[in-house]
């Protein structure tokens, strides 16, 4: 479809429909800047430890299954392409998908936001006489802050993936895409589970495999119960052409609420689309092994609507919006949207390595968290803390590499970064912190050759400047001193290199009419070859 | 051939050893090197902390000093991985933003004939052997822009391995980004304190005397941290690709540019 | 209450959510990209897909060599088998179940001389009866070797979902004509009938929740068994995983 079709379908008639950021209930944004919440995550050494320890395992997992991949360049070019695709064509792909899950006998809900999809989610619940819905593990319904909207209404939500149980039962919130009890080592979660499960041997020790037991005989009978329920998931893929919804796991308790409950809701962000069942064979391939590090996860469940006889006899989808449009009219950063959820990019990641994911203060940290967090709340503020996710990175260019479905996260960064320049700059009065004072001052300086030439050769060695009041006049270190001095010794770098080659050119001018002609000052090496002459190409002229 | 150098505005100031090495090294070779004064700076710290507004007429500096030289020279070299990449990919866009198309093909035609070093001497010159001698233990840092943006692969190591008397022994983690990032290093100051930190310690685990990269901004800040937390002087030094193939049995490299203490 | 949390999101009075999603969606994507459009005809297909040489043309044998290798990789207990063997290699899969529930269409030569209970689902077993069944013994769809992966069909062969979820031995008995080398040619098959509910398993239940440290067994299956019927020149009666069996 030509984009010039596209715009044709917008009516012009009515004001226009402006996309909206996402509701600021959901768990998009966290109370105060990265800089300040990584401190805190970076002086826990408990935390620390966990980190480094499991994002290098499951980095080393990731390598060696993607490295038996001969293909996987081109499934990933495939996966950007589709996901591409999607995003064209999304109108499209939404109609044909809610045509294909009402055919297959499933009822499609729209929500524009969190609290939408929380009102629905929630009456379809309490219409059914449910007191106790069972989840799987869903970015979606933890972004949108379902749990504690259905518990408002007196709805007990159990989660039933481990890690989410072990977040839950803390009270704590996730930290990682895949693995949200990241955070934890086994003699925490054996704290928390005898704190939490009453029947829990006393005596259980913290091998992870007797803490697994430990959460499925508290699970069990849970699962078992559930015929006549509810239970609400999320999907990692949505086919539109035959209204399949997807959903990948490895403990089974995702089978479990997919499958044993008499209702099933699932609450799916709109960008969830695949266009054909067939594309499932990139998406299945490139998932489990950019996620877990396995060539395919344990367990992966396929439905479509609702199926006589086997399984939910009731299927809801709710297709959410929540932040998603707004993401979707920045050309340069809608890509944002393409994420899979395999985090790959967080594990990878040094910042995230080394600070966890509750800095970021949003159900999506890391990389990928920090491009699509402030591009779903918006960022109207210079103090609002997801203005500080942009800059969360050190632009190095690892969670672009492992992405499987190739978004150039670090020039999503970077283009975040000048978009919110851009606003302070054009909003009056906004554009005169310390870093745009520096910055415009750097820039003056540094576009206009001759007072640029002038300042670094008079500066002459930077320790006669260093530290004090003319650090100013270096432009291109000015702003970097105070920050980089806390932490490391800098160099001394004597004469500059520009005052270095005016020096040798005039000493082998010199050299040239009066051979023996006295040093210069730091002893310019005559060049070997071609001396003699004025190498250079274009004299700025001194000031 | 004749090569204009482009020493970046953090060399010319902070280390200007690694240009003078790149003048030596590549007169050694029989290239004729000039220095155009005009230049200041690529513009990637303005980018990179998204003031494109402010990086466009650096941008356009930079397009107009190396654009008037193209005729006359062959090549451009910058002895740096992130500022030669800055140049090929970000000097475009900073074009865009401000609307300038003809600026955005000026770049362009500018970026085409702009190397990093290691690049310069592989592709171009076409010499893995510059006829360096450094009887020393290094280990090297690939630096991010270096490895993913210019993609220069292996070319350093080639390099560095024909280099005699050295010893190139493995850097652990040595993909993993030292924490510099410009303006990175000061606004997540701590965070990026973690990173060079644990840097700062695989360089010291590698049991190298010296760390080898192409990037003087990310050797400034592994070295100022192995100098701080690691005994002093006695610590593994930074050292640019530049000073090592530069270094020969008769002007062996002599450690200069002793460090700053602490800035209070 | 901080300023950047105050403004929520319009709503379009006399606009269904729908309406309203999508005209946001259509005023969003107005702002072309710089790039162009991509159409599903620009998907790239380089990648190994169904009908690749390597997937048509590779030995039937080594590809049933890499299921069974992948299988074992993520600890299921393989028993390659032929036809005439077939019943005593499920016997020995099912060895020490008590009890054993199959779908109404798995073959009935699969369960002679079975010394065990056997209830064929009618549909009626709740999730509590099942959890009081030892084993489900059921067919298979679909093995694709190259991710050691089952793929299970809601039909007469494989069953309804829940019966080879709950019980925590699930033995799978896979035909040789129904294994495929890559996830392409599976997905393929699958989307013969893509309307049907589909589960693909690829080892048995684990998490790696803790630690990042992979548990094999939580609400699924905790024991996961194949048994292979091969045609002629069988590797042997032998389960090919000795040590691992248990």
């Amino acid at each position: 479809m030509s984009r010039e079709g596209r715009m044709d379908t917008v009516d012009l008639g009515m004001p226009a429909v402006r996309p909206q950021h996402a509701s600021p209930s959901s768990h998009l944004r966290g109370t105060r800047g990265f800089p300040a919440a990584a401190r805190d995550a970076l002086g826990d050494e408990v935390l620390r430890g966990n980190l480094t320890y499991a994002t290098a395992t499951i980095q080393a997992k990731r390598a060696s299954v993607v490295r038996e991949m001969r293909d996987w360049q081109k499934l990933r070019d495939a996966g950007s392409a589709l996901k591409w695709h999607v995003t064209d064509h999304l109108p499209e792909l939404l109609e044909q998908l809610e045509a294909s899950v009402t055919a297959a006998g499933g009822t499609v809900h729209w929500a524009r936001d969190a609290e939408e999809a929380g009102e629905i989610v929630t009456r379809l619940t309490l219409e059914r006489g449910a007191q106790d819905v069972l989840k799987v593990k869903s970015m979606a319904t933890q972004e949108i802050g379902l749990n504690e909207t259905l518990a408002h209404a007196g709805v007990r939500v159990i989660e039933s993936d481990l890690a989410e149980l072990i977040v839950q039962l803390a009270g704590d919130a996730p930290s990682h895409i895949l693995v949200p009890a990241i955070h934890r080592n086994r003699a925490q979660i054996r704290e928390i589970f005898l704190q939490a499960m009453p029947d829990i041997d006393p005596e259980i020790t913290d091998d992870p495999a007797a803490l697994a037991g430990a959460a499925r005989r508290f699970l069990r009978e849970r699962f078992l119960d559930m015929e006549q329920s509810v239970a609400i998931s999320g999907a990692n893929f949505a086919v539109a052409d035959t209204g399949t919804l997807v959903v990948v796991e490895s403990e089974g308790n995702g089978r479990m609420c997919l499958t044993l409950p008499r209702t099933l809701i699932s609450v799916v962000g709109i960008e969830k689309i695949v266009p054909s069942f067939q594309d499932l064979e990139v998406f299945l391939q490139l998932l489990p092994r950019s996620s877990t590090g396995e060539r395919m996860n344990p367990y992966t469940t396929l439905f479509t609507g609702v199926a006589e006889g086997d399984g939910p006899q009731e299927f809801h989808l709710v297709l959410l919006d929540n932040g998603r449009s707004a993401v979707l009219e920045d050309p340069e950063g809608r890509s944002a949207l393409h994420c899979i959820r395999c985090s790959a990019c967080l594990n990878v990641c040094p910042v995230y390595q080394r600070t966890g994911g509750h800095a970021y203060g949003s159900t999506y940290p890391g990389p990928i968290g920090a491009i699509l967090s402030p591009q779903m709340t918006g960022v109207s503020d210079p103090e609002d803390p997801n203005a500080t996710l942009p800059y969360a990175s050190s632009l190095c260019g690892a969670c672009y590499d492992v992405c499987p479905v190739k978004i150039d996260i670090p020039s999503i960064l970077v283009h975040l970064r000048a978009k919110e320049v851009d606003q302070r700059r054009e909003a009056r009065g906004q554009f005169r912190g310390t870093w745009d004072v520096a910055m415009k001052g750097a820039g003056r300086l540094m576009s206009s050759p001759r007072a640029y030439d002038a300042a670094v050769r008079s500066a002459g060695p930077l320790s006669r400047v260093l530290p004090g009041e003319n650090i100013g006049r270096l432009p291109g270190v000015l702003p970097l001193v105070p920050g980089w001095t806390d932490h490391r010794d800098l160099p001394h770098p004597g004469q500059s290199f520009r005052s270095w080659w005016a020096a040798r050119e005039k000493h082998s001018a010199a050299t040239d009419q009066q051979p023996g002609a006295r040093d210069e000052p730091e002893q310019p090496k005559a060049p070997r070859s071609g001396s003699g002459t004025d190498r250079t190409a274009q004299n700025g002229g001194e000031a | 051939m004749r090569i204009s150098l482009m020493p970046t505005c953090l060399v010319d100031v902070m280390t200007p050893d690694v240009a003078r090495s790149t003048v030596m090294l590549l007169e050694r070779l029989g290239h004729e090197v000039v220095f155009d004064r005009r230049q200041t700076c690529c513009g990637q710290m303005h980018t990179n902390t998204g003031y494109y507004k402010e990086a466009a007429p650096v941008v356009r500096s930079f397009v107009d000093t190396f654009e008037s030289q193209l005729e006359e020279v062959d090549a451009i070299v910058m002895p740096s991985g992130s500022c030669a990449g800055c140049v090929r990919e970000q000097h475009p866009l900073v074009a865009r933003h401000e609307g300038d198309a003809e600026l955005e093909e000026r770049a362009a035609a500018v970026a085409a004939k702009t190397y990093e070093l290691s690049e310069l001497l592989v592709d171009v010159l076409k010499v893995t052997d510059v006829g360096a001698y450094f009887p020393h233990t290094v280990t090297y840092h690939p630096t991010c822009h270096s490895m993913r943006i210019l993609k220069v692969g292996p070319r350093p190591l080639r390099l560095l391995r024909a280099v005699e008397g050295i010893e190139v022994v493995n850097l652990p983690q040595s993909d993993t980004c030292c924490g510099f990032g410009g303006t990175f290093s000061v606004k997540n100051d701590a965070t990026s304190d973690a990173m060079v930190t644990d840097k700062a310690a695989n360089v010291v685990a590698s049991g190298a005397e010296y760390v080898v990269a192409g990037d003087a901004s990310c050797l400034m800040n592994i070295g100022g941290k192995l100098h701080r937390e690691h005994a002093g002087d006695s610590a593994p030094r930074a050292i640019h690709l530049a000073q090592i193939l530069a270094s020969t049995r008769e002007e062996p490299f002599v450690p200069s540019g002793t460090i700053l203490g602490r800035a209070s | 209450m901080s300023t950047w949390d105050d403004r929520r999101p319009a709503r379009t009075p006399g606009m269904s959510a729908k309406e309203e999603i999508l005209a946001r969606v259509r005023t969003a994507l107005a702002a072309p990209r710089r790039d162009d459009v991509t159409t599903y005809a620009d998907v790239p297909r380089a990648y190994q897909r169904a009908d690749d040489k390597q997937e048509t043309g590779t030995d039937p044998g080594k590809v049933r060599d890499v299921l069974v290798q992948r299988l074992e990789d993520y600890t299921t207990v393989v028993h390659r088998t032929t036809e005439p063997a077939a019943a005593a290699a499920i016997a020995q899969a099912l060895d020490g179940a008590g009890s054993v529930v199959v779908p109404r269409g798995i073959p009935g030569e699969w369960t002679q001389g079975l010394d065990a209970q056997l209830l064929t689902d009618d549909g009626t077993l709740s999730a509590h009866q099942l959890d009081e069944v030892d084993a489900v013994l059921t067919g298979c769809h679909t093995a694709i070797a190259l991710t050691g992966t089952l793929v299970l069909r809601g039909d007469e062969l494989c069953g309804r979902r829940a019966i080879t979820l709950v019980p925590d031995r699930h033995v799978v008995v896979v035909r040789a004509e129904q294994v495929v080398l890559g996830v392409p040619k599976g997905i393929e098959r699958m989307g013969e009938d893509p309307g049907a509910p589909w589960t693909m398993i690829s080892g048995p239940s684990a998490t790696s929740d803790i630690e990042l440290d992979r548990v094999e067994g939580v609400h699924g299956p905790r024991r996961l068994e194949v048994v292979l019927i091969e045609p002629e020149q069988p590797a042997g009666d032998e389960p090919s995983t000795k040590e691992k069996q248990g």
